[in-house]
Parts: structure tokens; C-alpha cells; sequence
């Protein structure tokens, strides 16, 4: 879908004549690949876009809006040919084939003003290889959604520590419904149990390193990691039949209060509001402690802009990405995206899960991941979530499972 | 005096080489497109993917050339095994599509009373995408919301997974591929069964023949065109079984419905494919199995040629 603003908004710029010291004299075409055609992320890009456009009237800015899966597979035809001037991406790992393959623009030389200190949270997950390769716009925690007037019912509190988490999970299940609800079927809601297990079992370092491949899949501490999982697993603390189910096939367990709470990122609470949950019938807590003392570290996905090194117009895209990193547009978009901005002037929602979110990242001095497909090497996330998978339906194959994911990575290795 | 007229025997005006030679080179024109398209995406392709088998390549840098070891690999890969394993199961199962098509191109071969509505509707399914047949496939096992399950109930069978058990979901896929595929079958007996000599069945019923022996001896004879091309279709759509698969299920649960089409994209093109090398190499496996089908299918053809 393409949308052209240059209409709209040279109307707008008259009548307004919000004439910003900016130089405003950047022309030509500014071609911009979204990778988010959902009602929210649309707004905001939408929004982001009119707001340049008023800066920079001369320029002709193209928008497209690409459905987020097939922007996946998508990204390296139009990064080979005819690319954008700024596309849609994630951080972390995700961005290696491109930045590997030379398709990516460096754009290590907008962090080094100002920018790059308001952004600083950010700056690992965009660093590969000593230098910055795009700009972030938003992020979100991951957390457990549950429904607070179940608990309540129940007499129960939300955990801090694993044995609190495993007691409420009793008495749930003793209610006769299902602690957790969880659809599989596209793996990496698995991956998201995996990652938070292992976060808090053995800590941020540890994740990392086995993410970047640095330690055998077939080591005891990820044994330790999968025997907490297991213990969830062998109490039947998920819904059934989760492999035939997508995340948002799952939701109604939680909205019909048959499972009382989802290991999710902050993106399931616009559809549960619409199903009819309330910030009175749903809340959000940390995922609790399990090896005491381990500082806690959280996944929190990064959405990015990028330049691909094959851009016509690099100084218009450098223009935009320096203004969709501004405390002003990281307020805004996340407003309308309902989520948190990156930017640390930027002001957060008043929103009970975006401030608890907030809140919570603002604390986590263990670290902050990205998630386990953004952190792993593609072909070992792919493996991996996998195996997660299978782990959950048929826990004793273990050892295979490990099995196969050490010949995976040794195979990595020695590519 | 009449100056005889030479006009029989004058010799012919010369003629240019396109004269002389059209009748040997219009087919050829009329050819041209359709050699030079199959030429650069069949013929072109197939040496480029045994090119490509030997180089270790994400798609987007540079390839290296790492010999056999994509095969050498492959051959140690447990998912390559369980996808060959599927593809058999298509392959044998999706056969039933012939019986099935048989048996209702025979049930509606008679003269009643709006008989052309019923034959278009059992026909419907092969007119309907893949893909909507998945996702209506795919809805019907859901084991929250799908209509089996109830169904199940109401013969006091237990709630079933299909597609998020191991064990059951490929056959699950291959009953929805079977739908549209029995409506397929079921057109080619019916335009087959026109072509039925009612002579010979008259002479074979004043012979005492019915029931089976009718079928089997007099019937389904002269149908032998009707089930080649129906062997061939099948057999055709079991070996790219890939969009259901796409729709249904991904290749899940953890991988047990893969196909060998379905690998070779997941590791090559798909979210996480960044293998061209190894996804070269299945294809070209999948090539060599499928080529002992075309041989055979082109030996059969050139032995009828001959008239044997």
C-alpha cells in the first residue's frame, strides 16, 4: 500500500507555517519500507511520517506498509535490489546476515552526538561488530499477564520466587483450571519460556553466552534450566493441545478464565482489552526469581529502522532516522503503539502495563535480552524453538533434543 | 504464328531460403517461446541447483565451494529422513484419490433430476484454493473450535489433536489434500465414462456380466486413459504438497509434517533459512526421486507411441 504525504502535509505546513529551524532544505524522494500493516504500529508510522513531511515540505516521502511476516522473507530481495531508503527491522542478532553481507548502512555516526546518549540502553542491541547499524523506535516488555480476579478468588498473590510460583500454580490447577495458557504452534512463544527459565536459573551472562553459541547445549546447566521447565510440565501447567494453537488462538483461555495468566509481551493487552479484560480483571507481574540472588534480567524486543547500503537518498533517510530517535517522536509513536519509548527523555504513557513495564526495565540490572530468535544465530533459533516445542509435548526425548541442538551449533562453529 | 506459351515449363522463380525452408522451420517458430521459457526457468535452473549444492551460501554474501558436504550432511540429518519418510506417505496415500474419484464418477453417472448440480458440487473442492482448503481443514481439527472434535463426541470418541500430534498430523494433511483431489479424479472418470461404448456393455450384460466383474472386465478397460492421466495428476500433486503443509501446520509439530519441498524452503528461503547450499541439495534430491517417476512416465508414453 502506498500512501504519499506530500499533499496532505503541504497543506498542513501552510496553515500552520510550523516553520522548525530544521534544515529544511532536504528534496527529493525519501522511499520508507515498514514492516507493520496492524492497526497501531500503522498509526504510528503514519504519524511519524506526517510530522517530517511538515519539517521538510520539499521532500516526497513514499511510505509503504509491509505485512510483518512477509517483510521477513521480503527484506532480502528489496535490500539486493531497488532497496528503500529506510526499512523496517529488529536488533540484536537478526541483523547479522545483512550486516554481514554489506546491505546495511553504518550509521555508527548518529550515535556519536547527542543522540547516541539518549539512546544508550539501546546501543548493544545495535552494535555488531564495533558500530551502529540503525536506529531504535520502540521496545516492550515480556512479563506474565494474568487475571487478577482469579487470584483473587483464590486467595493468591503474584510470585517473587519460584516456589511461590509453583504453590499458586497448585492451587490453580486445583481450581480446576490450566496456570498458563500458551499456543506454540508458531515456536517462538516457546522460545519466550525458554529464555525467561534460563534468565533466572543461571542469569544474563549465561544466556548470552549460550545464545552466542558459547557454551555446549548439552552442558548440566542447561539441564538445570529444562528441569525447571520439566517441573511445570510433569504438574500440567499448561493448556493442552498448545502445539495446534497461534498465541492469539490462546488467548480466549485466559479471557474465558481457563487458564489464569500468559507468559506474553506487552502487545497481547490491546487484544485482551478488546475481548473485555480490564485493568481490573488483568495484571501484570515479573517473572519470578528462581536461583536466589541472580540479578534479574528481562527480554525486551527492539523494533528498528535502518538505512540499506543501497539507499538513493542517505541523507533524507539519516534526517528521518535522527527524527524518529527524538524525545519528541519516541513520546508520540509510543503513545499510539502503546509501548515504551527508548529514548530516555522521551515521556511514557499513562498506561497501568506500559508504566509497570517501564518501571520494571528501568530495574533490570541483570541485563536486557532481545529474545531468544533475535539473540541466537537464525539457524539456532530455529532449531532451538523447535526443540522447545518438542521438549514440552514429549519431555523424555531431552537428550535427543539437546542432542541435535549441540550438532547444530557445532555445525555453526565450524561454518 | 503463336509463340508457344513456355509458362509449364519455365523454371520457377527463385525462391528465398524462408520459402524453401518453411515447412521444416515454422514449427520451430511456433516453438521458440516455449523452448526459450522452458530452457531459462526449468532446464537452466536444475544445473543451477546442482551448482548451487556445492557451495555453502546464505543468499546474500559471497558462496564458497565446500564440495559434497551439503550431501554428506544431509544424509546425517534427521530431518531429511522424517521428510523422505512423509513424501512416501503422501505419495502412497494420495493414490486413494483414484478410487474415490472412481466410485463417485460411477455413483453420479446416471440420468436424474438435477444431476449437473450434484456433479458440480461434488466437484466444488478441486475449484477452491489449497490454501482455503487448508485453513477450513486446519479449523476443522482445531481441537478448541474445529467441528471434528463435537463429531468424535457424538460417537463417544475422545478428543483428538490431529495437527499438534506427531503421530497423526501428516495423515491429517492428507485427508484435506484428498478433498479437492477426489473431486479431480472424480472429472476425469466422469468425462472418461462418456466415452464408454454402451455396445459392449449391453453384449456383456446378455453375457450374464454385472456387479464386479462388469466394473473390473468390461468397464474399467476402456477407462485405462481416464486412470493414467489420473495416476499422473496424483502422483504429480503428492510430490509438491506444499501449501497445505504451509497452511496447516508449518511443518509442525517440531518438524513432523515436513515434506522434502517444504525443508527445502524452510532451510533455504524461510524467517530463519539462510542455507541456499543445503537447500540446493535437497532439491536436487528431491529431483533424482522424482525422476524415476518422469522415466518411467516417458517410457510408458514412448512405448505406446509405438503401438506396442
Amino acid at each position: 500500500m502506498r500512501f504519499t504525504f506530500t499533499g496532505a502535509a503541504s497543506v498542513l505546513a501552510l496553515t500552520t507555517a510550523l516553520a522548525l529551524p530544521a534544515s529544511a532544505d532536504l528534496t527529493g524522494d525519501l522511499r520508507i519500507f515498514f514492516n507493520d500493516q496492524n492497526p497501531a504500529p500503522r498509526a504510528a508510522i503514519e504519524g511519524m511520517v506526517e510530522r517530517f513531511q511538515e519539517m521538510h515540505p520539499d521532500l516526497n516521502i513514499e511510505l509503504t506498509l509491509i505485512d510483518r511476516e512477509a517483510n521477513k522473507t521480503q527484506i532480502r530481495n528489496y535490500l539486493t535490489a531497488n532497496a528503500p531508503d529506510v526499512n523496517g527491522w529488529y536488533a540484536g542478532n537478526r541483523m547479522r546476515p545483512y550486516v554481514a553481507a554489506g546491505l546495511f548502512e553504518d550509521v555508527s555516526d548518529l550515535w556519536d552526538g547527542p543522540m547516541g546518549e539518549e539512546l544508550a540502553s539501546t546501543r548493544p542491541a545495535l552494535t555488531l561488530d564495533g558500530r551502529q547499524w540503525g536506529v531504535p523506535y520502540t521496545y516492550y516488555q515480556w512479563g506474565i499477564y494474568y487475571r487478577s480476579d482469579i487470584y483473587e478468588e483464590l486467595g493468591l498473590t503474584p510470585a517473587a520466587t519460584w516456589e511461590e510460583e509453583l504453590a499458586n500454580c497448585e492451587a490453580i490447577l486445583a481450581s480446576g483450571r490450566k496456570c498458563y495458557a500458551i499456543g506454540t504452534r508458531f515456536l517462538w512463544t516457546a522460545g519466550g519460556w525458554f529464555d525467561y527459565l534460563n534468565l533466572r536459573t543461571h542469569g544474563y551472562d549465561f544466556h548470552m553466552a549460550l545464545t552466542a553459541n558459547e557454551i555446549p547445549w548439552t552442558d548440566d546447566r542447561v539441564r538445570e534450566t529444562f528441569a525447571n521447565w520439566r517441573t511445570l510440565l510433569d504438574m500440567g501447567a499448561f493448556i493442552d493441545n498448545h502445539t495446534a494453537y497461534t498465541w492469539q488462538e490462546a488467548q480466549p483461555y485466559l479471557v474465558n478464565g481457563q487458564a489464569a495468566a500468559y507468559l506474553m509481551g506487552n502487545f497481547i493487552v490491546e487484544p485482551l482489552r478488546d475481548a473485555g479484560l480490564t485493568d481490573d480483571t488483568l495484571g501484570f507481574y515479573q517473572f519470578p526469581e528462581i536461583t536466589p540472588g541472580i540479578p534479574m534480567a528481562e527480554d525486551a524486543p527492539t523494533d528498528t529502522l535502518h538505512i540499506p547500503a543501497q539507499a538513493q537518498n542517505k541523507e533524507a533517510a539519516r534526517a528521518f532516522l535522527q527524527y524518529v530517535a527524538s524525545a519528541e517522536n519516541q513520546t508520540i509513536a509510543n503513545e499510539v503503539l502503546g509501548q515504551l519509548p527508548i529514548n530516555s527523555q522521551a515521556q511514557v504513557a499513562d498506561d497501568k502495563f506500559i508504566q509497570a513495564g517501564f518501571e520494571m526495565l528501568s530495574n533490570a540490572t541483570g541485563g536486557i535480552a532481545q529474545f531468544f530468535d533475535r539473540d541466537a544465530d537464525a539457524e539456532m533459533a530455529s532449531a532451538g524453538m523447535e526443540g522447545f516445542q518438542e521438549f514440552m509435548v514429549l519431555p523424555d526425548n531431552l537428550d535427543a533434543i539437546l542432542n541435535r541442538l549441540e550438532s547444530v551449533r557445532q555445525r555453526i562453529l565450524e561454518d | 504464328m503463336a509463340a508457344p506459351s513456355l509458362s509449364d515449363t519455365a523454371p520457377p522463380p527463385a525462391r528465398s531460403f524462408w520459402q524453401r525452408n518453411q515447412m521444416r522451420l515454422a514449427p520451430w517458430l511456433f516453438l521458440a517461446p516455449g523452448i526459450a521459457f522452458f530452457a531459462v526457468y526449468v532446464i537452466f535452473p536444475i544445473f543451477q541447483s546442482f551448482h548451487i549444492s556445492l557451495y555453502r551460501w546464505d543468499g546474500l554474501g559471497e558462496a564458497r565451494y565446500i564440495g559434497i558436504q551439503n550431501y554428506e550432511r544431509l544424509f546425517d540429518d534427521p530431518a531429511f529422513y522424517t521428510s523422505l519418510w512423509n513424501n512416501l506417505r503422501w505419495l502412497l496415500l494420495y493414490l486413494l484419490a483414484i478410487p474415490g474419484g472412481l466410485f463417485i464418477a460411477l455413483f453420479l453417472n446416471q440420468q436424474v433430476r438435477g444431476i449437473r448440480l450434484y456433479k458440480s458440487l461434488f466437484f466444488f473442492p478441486f475449484v477452491i484454493s489449497q490454501v482455503v482448503v487448508g485453513l477450513v481443514f486446519a479449523w476443522f481439527y482445531n481441537p478448541s473450535i474445529g467441528l471434528l472434535n463435537p463429531i468424535l463426541g457424538l460417537f463417544g470418541a475422545g478428543p483428538v489433536n490431529i495437527l499438534g500430534n506427531p503421530n497423526t498430523v501428516t495423515y491429517g494433511i492428507i485427508a484435506a489434500g484428498l478433498w479437492p483431489q477426489v473431486a479431480y479424479c472424480m472429472i476425469l472418470y466422469l468425462t472418461g465414462l462418456n466415452a464408454v461404448d454402451p455396445e459392449q456393455v449391453e453384449a456383456a450384460r446378455l453375457d450374464g456380466a454385472k456387479g464386479w466383474k462388469m466394473l473390473w472386465y468390461v468397464i474399467l478397460p476402456q477407462l485405462r486413459p481416464a486412470t493414467f492421466i489420473a495416476v499422473v495428476v496424483t502422483v504429480i500433486g503428492a510430490l509438491r504438497s506444499f501449501d497445505m503443509i504451509s497452511v496447516m501446520t508449518n511443518g509442525g509439530p517440531f518438524g513432523s509434517s515436513r515434506v522434502l519441498a517444504y525443508y527445502m524452503f524452510e532451510v533455504s528461503l524461510s524467517e530463519y533459512g539462510f542455507r541456499m547450499g543445503y537447500g540446493a541439495a535437497i532439491a536436487v534430491i528431491l529431483f533424482l526421486i522424482m525422476m524415476v517417476y518422469i522415466a518411467f512416465f516417458l517410457w510408458r508414453m514412448w512405448r505406446e507411441e509405438r503401438g506396442v
